[in-house]
């Protein structure tokens, strides 16, 4: 690994400063030191953010939970009124990882991860745009069974590998984020940028701009939702195909209100809007689901090895919401 | 070459006095530095656990934790489990009693991991011990064992517990 300072600021207004000079962020570790030892990650200056006060708190109301940037995963996973209030949260995060990297990264640093796609973490490969803007990506005539299908460009089809970031979406979840500005809050929406022509900006964030935490409101249909994740293997694997979706019905047993996001199929968390407008409304009948199911990947740009995530997806759907018409929560 | 910076770490329960590059991670500071060499190195990257050990009473990676960053924790490493006169932690007996090893470079953040997932309470069956072990990998392939001793260590510190 290379060579780096390493300071651990008191506060927010030093942190933002010794980033703005070009220092890296470290939460927990799991994500920079990783990449940093594979010479992805260059850091000259690293910036230890989790010391700094006041930014470890769980707050649920009945309208909204707030969470600090610097909550362990874990112990936001085990937050009973967050369990309570947004079962798809934890069950995103449990399905993240392991028991010690949860215990270890925080929800700041978890919305910052980097993809897991190979050829960006291999320093030897020249061509990435998202590692080295403009040198190409190998991964497009690559092995391409990991990466995206949805949000891709011509530069980047690199997934997204988070699932807590897959919840936050179906569930407009706002960044709060701190800089010499003041704070801001933007919709995790905008957060999250697609690849386009600049695969390496991945978070509407400005230089020393702070990520200080998240405030999720907490929607009826919020306290229905769970996360189903497909993986290659049981248990400490990022997601072939996730769902997180909510869903609520209507006294005349109609759809009142749906969410739904994907996650493992996409550059970026992906809210699937499509499938939602073709079934808010309707009954949810065996009929009706499958039918909006299939149009989740109708804008898929599929690569040689990634065709079968066409059918994947709107199995996952499919079957998820299926069981929860079975079994409503 | 960053400057070393003095350090103090405090594991199994006493003050280390190290100097240690910035980028040196706590497992190689205990390895390299303090000759604690029961916390493996197995992959350095975060995905085998063979470095598991217990900062402030959890379970984390020491490959992906900077010495600096355990400064003022609690740091209890697998020399540091057995009770004072050598008597071995439940875990420990348990992985001895059901040969929950063959190699054996694993064990000790199997066995860390073990302890922490008894504490923590998910060692109630044993597909929630598969799954809460699941970031400990045994590349000899002993899990059956591994998952019994787990069981028989639960079993032993629940009726500790209640004696």
């Amino acid at each position: 690994m290379m060579d780096f300072s390493y300071a651990r600021p008191a506060d927010l207004a030093a942190a933002g400063a010794a980033l703005a000079a070009g220092g890296m962020a470290l939460g927990g570790g799991t994500g920079l030191l990783d990449l940093a030892k594979l010479g992805v990650a260059r850091p000259v200056a690293v910036v230890d953010l989790t010391r700094l006060p006041g930014l470890d708190a769980i707050q649920v109301s009945e309208t909204e939970a707030r969470i600090g940037a610097l909550v362990k995963m874990s112990r936001l996973a085990a937050h009973p009124a967050m369990r309570a209030a947004l079962p798809a949260v934890g069950q995103a995060l449990l399905a993240s990882a392991s028991p010690q990297i949860r215990n270890m990264a925080t929800i700041g640093g978890n919305l910052l991860q980097r993809t897991r796609c190979a050829y960006f973490r291999d320093a030897a490969v020249g061509s990435c745009n998202r590692r080295n803007p403009g040198s190409g990506c190998a991964a497009v005539g690559g092995v391409t069974r990991g990466h995206a299908l949805l949000g891709v460009s011509p530069h980047c089809i690199a997934t997204h590998p988070g699932d807590l970031a897959v919840a936050l979406v179906a569930f407009d979840a706002v960044v709060e984020t701190w800089s010499p500005n003041g704070q801001r809050l933007l919709s995790v929406h905008d957060f999250f940028l697609l690849p386009g022509a600049t695969p390496g900006q991945e978070f509407a964030l400005a230089p020393g701009e702070i990520v200080t935490g998240l405030r999720i409101p907490l929607a009826p249909v919020a306290r229905q939702a769970r996360y189903v994740k497909l993986r290659d293997r049981a248990s400490y694997e990022f997601a072939a195909a996730s769902l997180a979706a909510g869903m609520s019905l209507g006294v005349d047993g109609r759809i009142a209100d749906l969410r739904l996001a994907l996650g493992g199929v996409a550059t970026i968390p992906w809210r699937a809007r499509s499938v939602e407008a073709a079934l808010i409304g309707e009954h949810p009948t065996p009929a009706a689901i499958a039918a909006a199911a299939a149009l989740a990947m109708r804008e898929a740009e599929p690569q040689p090895d990634n065709r079968h995530k066409l059918a994947l997806v709107p199995a996952l759907i499919e079957r998820t919401l299926t069981d929860m018409v079975g079994e409503p929560a | 070459m960053s400057t070393p910076r003095p350090l103090t770490l405090i594991v199994n329960g006493e003050p280390r006095a190290l100097q240690v590059e910035p980028r040196t991670t706590l497992l190689d500071a205990l390895r390299e530095r303090l000759d604690l060499t029961g916390t493996k190195k197995g992959c350095d990257h975060g995905q085998c656990g063979a470095c598991t050990l217990h900062v402030d009473g959890e379970r984390v990676l020491a490959c992906l934790t900077l010495a600096q960053q355990a400064e003022g924790r609690r740091i209890t490493t697998i020399e540091g489990l057995a009770g004072p006169d050598g008597t071995l932690h439940a875990v420990q007996k348990a992985f001895l009693a059901e040969d929950a090893f063959q190699c054996g470079y694993c064990t000790p953040g199997q066995i860390m991991s073990a302890v922490a997932c008894i504490r923590e309470g998910h060692a109630g069956s044993a597909a929630e011990i598969r799954e809460f072990m699941a970031g400990n990998l045994c590349r000899c392939g002993a899990y059956p064992h591994i998952v019994a001793a787990v069981q028989r260590a639960a079993r032993a510190l629940e009726q500790e517990t209640l004696a």
